[in-house]
């Protein structure tokens, strides 16, 4: 493809601004179908949780169902409440779906294929999903409706709360792998599935996901939405694509967590069997891109099964556990971790 | 003029803008917003100068838990605008004073550091900004920054303990104690004869 273009003979610029262009197609078409059917697999797996079958009447077996959702989202009026502040209330759906697809400038997919290799990567990615938040304080507030207000106040606090343990559990990835850069902390990985850093950095990696949770506002800590106390939270007043934006956004940022877990922890592309005689050379040919999706599956999987499972939090229960149990474990780990790495721990720290 | 320069003017107007409407803006929410702007266009300046590592923690730390808290206590706050309005003009000759020390501090200090000097040379695409600036942290500069945290750390202190007070009407829960509850402590079955039916 890059071949392809070149052979054009544009000028330097041109040719790199093309490239860069048809890298961030073909990253946000396949993302875009993955959130579509990300919201087909949630409806149709919780319903086999629940002893259901889920949706079946649009197309075969049902598969058309997320398209028509789209297409009845698009074609319906964005009512603006006549209190609303008019500006806000249209740029924070923007506020929210931007940052979940700009962090995925930086998600290296195979050993040479990314957009942008970035030496803060790491840091990028936090500071992008930090932002999201925005999104649902701004949609809260220019709403001018108390339910979204209290559903913005909520998604302030825990969003600005876990976050803290987030950034603390990437300390350790960053610990570990001596970089800030995603590519290079998937290298340090290399070595079968005992190395990767799920093992050594277990309690980190459990907070991390727990964290990620709770900043997409997923069950059990979704009390932005909070159907049952607060109706939908901050997206009551939205109707149509606006709607549909804060929804693709938390979708979006479901599987960006997914994926960031899979690099960190979960060896990103490498093959599970590397080092195993017989299974490595056996699956030697599966390229790389396809172990990290699989992985990725796996943690979206997660998600799913959370959700299931357990009930929503209580907000003081929501804010003890990020504050008092969450962050004093990170910390704890970190200074273990520190020890393990100036001991020369082996095998990860030798 | 080079496409580093249009880059640099661009957000160096952005960011101008956002600062201005930052104090005229009516609107506190607004304000906020703008303040956004200005650290997100400050912050692709830094990304300019090389240093990746302080644009992205500026964002990451002002835009994405300062500003937050900050829009929370101005959502909450019933301000009203017209008092705001009335000390515009009474406070603005203090106002363009300390701009003008600002000003004049500034020419002083990167004045004289930087006249004479050629700029900097550019580093190539393999400088890493981020391992730079650690290594210099945790030597030479150790001793300032174990200050400067140590510094932190009593303000958090600090902070915290100005908030502590005791309040005895307040009815705390203890998750531990709930969590821990038996049927046999909450539920007691009563046994009752059934309703005659004459």
């Amino acid at each position: 493809m890059i071949e392809f273009i070149s052979s054009w003979g544009l000028p330097a610029g041109l040719e790199t601004l093309i490239i860069i262009l048809v890298k961030i197609i073909a990253i946000l078409v396949p993302l875009l179908i993955a959130v579509a059917y990300y919201t087909f697999a949630e409806r149709k797996i919780l319903n086999y949780f629940h002893c259901r079958v889920g949706p079946l009447h649009v197309g075969p077996r049902g598969w058309l169902t997320p398209i028509a959702d789209a297409i009845k989202m698009m074609f319906k009026e964005i009512i603006i409440p006549s209190g609303a502040n008019r500006t806000l209330f249209l740029l924070s759906p923007i506020l929210a779906f931007g940052p979940a697809i700009a962090a995925w400038a930086v998600i290296p997919f195979d050993a040479e294929l990314y957009l942008a290799d970035t030496n803060a990567a790491l840091l990028y990615v936090l500071a992008l999903t930090s932002f999201s938040v925005y999104g649902i304080i701004l949609a809260g507030w220019a709403s001018n409706s108390k339910y979204p207000f209290l559903g913005a106040m909520r998604s302030a606090a825990q969003v600005v709360s876990y976050e803290l343990a987030m950034g603390f559990a990437l300390v350790g990835v960053i610990m570990a792998a001596h970089s800030l850069n995603l590519r290079e902390i998937v290298n340090a990985q290399q070595g079968g599935f005992w190395m990767w850093f799920w093992l050594p950095l277990l309690p980190l990696f459990v907070i991390y996901f727990i964290s990620g949770l709770a900043e997409t506002n997923r069950p059990p800590f979704d009390l932005a939405e909070g159907e049952s106390e607060i109706v939908a939270g901050y997206q009551v007043e939205y109707s149509g694509f606006g709607f549909g934006l804060f929804f693709m956004a938390e979708y979006a940022n479901m599987i960006l967590i997914s994926m960031l877990t899979a690099l960190m922890f979960l060896g990103g592309w490498l093959s599970p069997f590397e080092g195993i005689p017989n299974l490595e050379e056996w699956f030697a040919w599966v390229p790389g891109t396809v172990w990290l999706l699989l992985k990725t599956a796996f943690f979206m999987l997660l998600f799913l099964w959370v959700r299931a499972t357990f009930p929503r939090y209580r907000y003081d229960q929501l804010m003890r556990l990020g504050w008092k149990i969450l962050i004093p474990i990170t910390i704890a780990w970190l200074i273990i971790l520190g020890g393990a790495i100036v001991a020369g721990l082996g095998p990860w720290f030798d | 003029m080079g496409f580093e320069q249009i880059v640099f003017y661009v957000f160096s107007a952005t960011l101008l803008f956002a600062g201005t409407m930052v104090i005229t803006v009516r609107n506190p929410v607004h304000a906020a917003m703008f303040l956004v702007l200005a650290f997100f266009s400050s912050s692709a300046l830094w990304l300019l100068l090389e240093a990746e590592f302080l644009a992205i923690v500026l964002v990451l730390v002002y835009v994405g838990a300062v500003m937050v808290l900050f829009l929370f206590v101005v959502m909450m706050l019933d301000i009203n605008l017209i008092p705001l309005r009335e000390g515009f003009m009474r406070y603005l000759p203090v106002g363009v004073m300390i701009a003008l020390v600002v000003i004049a501090m500034m020419a002083y200090v990167v004045g004289s550091e930087f006249s004479g000097h050629s700029i900097p040379a550019r580093h190539g695409a393999d400088y890493n900004n981020i391992a730079e600036l650690g290594r210099i942290l945790y030597t030479d500069y150790v001793y300032p920054f174990e200050l400067a945290a140590v510094i932190l750390l009593v303000a958090i202190i600090a902070a915290i303990s100005l908030t502590l007070r005791r309040r005895p009407m307040v009815k705390h829960q203890d998750p531990d104690a709930q969590v821990k509850v038996k049927k046999e402590d909450r539920l007691r079955v009563v046994k009752m004869d059934a309703e005659k039916n004459n």
